[in-house]
């Protein structure tokens, strides 16, 4: 569903769909996702043009982070500088990742082996969201299932669960942090 | 996992978000860590007895006023740290201006007054325990300071880490005030600036640890 060439939002488009995101307005909110996915994936495959199998990866960290960080938004700045400050910090980190995991393991053999595979994963990151919320404890997870996978209001999710709402709140806000980090932990070990 | 279904997982639910959120938690930040760092220093310093004497001379709120601005300062250069894509600005400059002049200050009480005065403006009775006691009371602040800064999301994080240190040891600085008998521009200039720069050494040390996200 990522419209091809039609991928070069305006600053302004942008801008106001974040807004309204903000304010409650889910559908502007995941437009406002959409097509900051495509500015981050064409970001990183400029940056990464020897890792293409970290794009992917990358940018779904990234959403993931712009999410979880979405209040520090400054309304007086462009959208699009505070995008790519986070997509720089995330990209300096992911290199100090490697880096760190590559003086670790000393694999250079690993690395030759991971380069060629191939492209047409672009679209598809490894993970799996399921298994990565298996990790997480229960009332996070439960919390996320219900609002984030099924759709549910937190207040019928509260229902559900017996938890409280805030409850509720907390367990999806908490949880989308721990599944950053889950995702963060997974890429630094580079694994396939 | 596809990006667009991480997309429609992210923007399903309530995406509402609460603007004055980190504001609020900066505010409960800097009141309980000034409130640990005050009982601190009531508990081990105490008060100076003669506070009320001292408050109606110029000095006593020089001094005040060096580590307020500085406070102040460090607030504002934290806040905007903890936001990608904002720039500090001029704020580098209004850190800078109030050491430069309490050292202004510093260098003409020095030049008037008698040679043989020097090493007592400089020296105080109390610089050897001075900047330690100013990074004693930065403690709690600074713990508190970095709690806060997490919530944001800084992508500079030693300079943020020294930002919530420099904003810790300018409040501490400022409790210690109330306690602190010393009353001579070349004290403050020096040793005032050399506590605070203690949590500000340790907060650019801790900040790649703690405030990673």
């Amino acid at each position: 569903m990522s419209w091809h060439g039609a991928n070069k939002v305006s600053e302004h488009e942008l801008r106001e769909r974040l807004l309204d995101g903000l304010t409650g307005d889910g559908r502007a909110y995941r437009a406002f996702l959409q097509a900051t996915s495509d500015l981050l994936r064409s970001y990183f495959r400029r940056r990464l043009t020897g890792l293409p199998d970290e794009v992917e990866d990358l940018v779904q960290e990234c959403l993931l982070a712009i999410h979880n960080k979405r209040q520090t938004y400054d309304p007086d700045l462009p959208v699009t500088a505070w995008l790519y400050a986070i997509a720089r910090y995330k990209l300096v980190d992911l290199m100090r990742r490697r880096e760190r995991h590559e003086r670790r393991t000393d694999s250079l053999d690993d690395e030759h082996a991971r380069e060629p595979s191939a492209p047409e994963h672009d679209e598809m990151a490894e993970r799996d969201v399921n298994v990565l919320l298996s990790r997480l404890p229960n009332r996070q997870r439960s919390a996320i299932v219900h609002t984030k996978i099924e759709g549910l209001s937190v207040a019928e999710t509260a229902r559900r669960t017996g938890m409280s709402e805030s409850a509720v709140k907390v367990g999806v806000h908490r949880g989308l942090k721990a599944l950053a980090k889950l995702i963060r932990g997974e890429t630094s070990r580079g694994e396939k | 996992m596809k990006t667009d279904d991480m997309v429609s997982f992210l923007a399903s639910g309530d995406v509402t978000v609460d603007r004055t959120a980190s504001a609020r938690r900066f505010a409960l930040a800097l009141i309980v860590g000034l409130l640990l760092s005050t009982g601190l220093m009531l508990a081990l310093l105490g008060v100076r007895p003669d506070l009320a004497q001292a408050a109606s001379r110029p000095l006593f709120w020089v001094k005040v006023g060096f580590a307020a601005a500085l406070a102040v300062t460090g607030l504002l250069s934290t806040w905007r740290l903890g936001r990608p894509g904002r720039s500090l600005g001029r704020l580098p400059t209004g850190i800078a201006a109030p050491v430069v002049i309490m050292w202004g200050l510093a260098v003409v009480t020095l030049v008037r007054a008698a040679p043989d005065r020097h090493a007592e403006l400089l020296l105080g009775d109390t610089w050897a325990s001075c900047p330690f006691l100013i990074a004693l009371l930065s403690a709690p602040l600074l713990a508190t300071a970095l709690w806060a800064m997490r919530a944001l999301a800084p992508t500079r994080l030693r300079l943020a880490g020294a930002s919530a240190g420099l904003l810790a040891g300018a409040t501490a600085a400022l409790v210690y005030c109330l306690h602190c008998p010393e009353m001579s521009a070349p004290f403050i200039g020096l040793w005032y600036l050399l506590g605070i720069l203690i949590p500000t050494t340790l907060g650019a040390l801790l900040g790649p640890r703690l405030l990673r996200w």
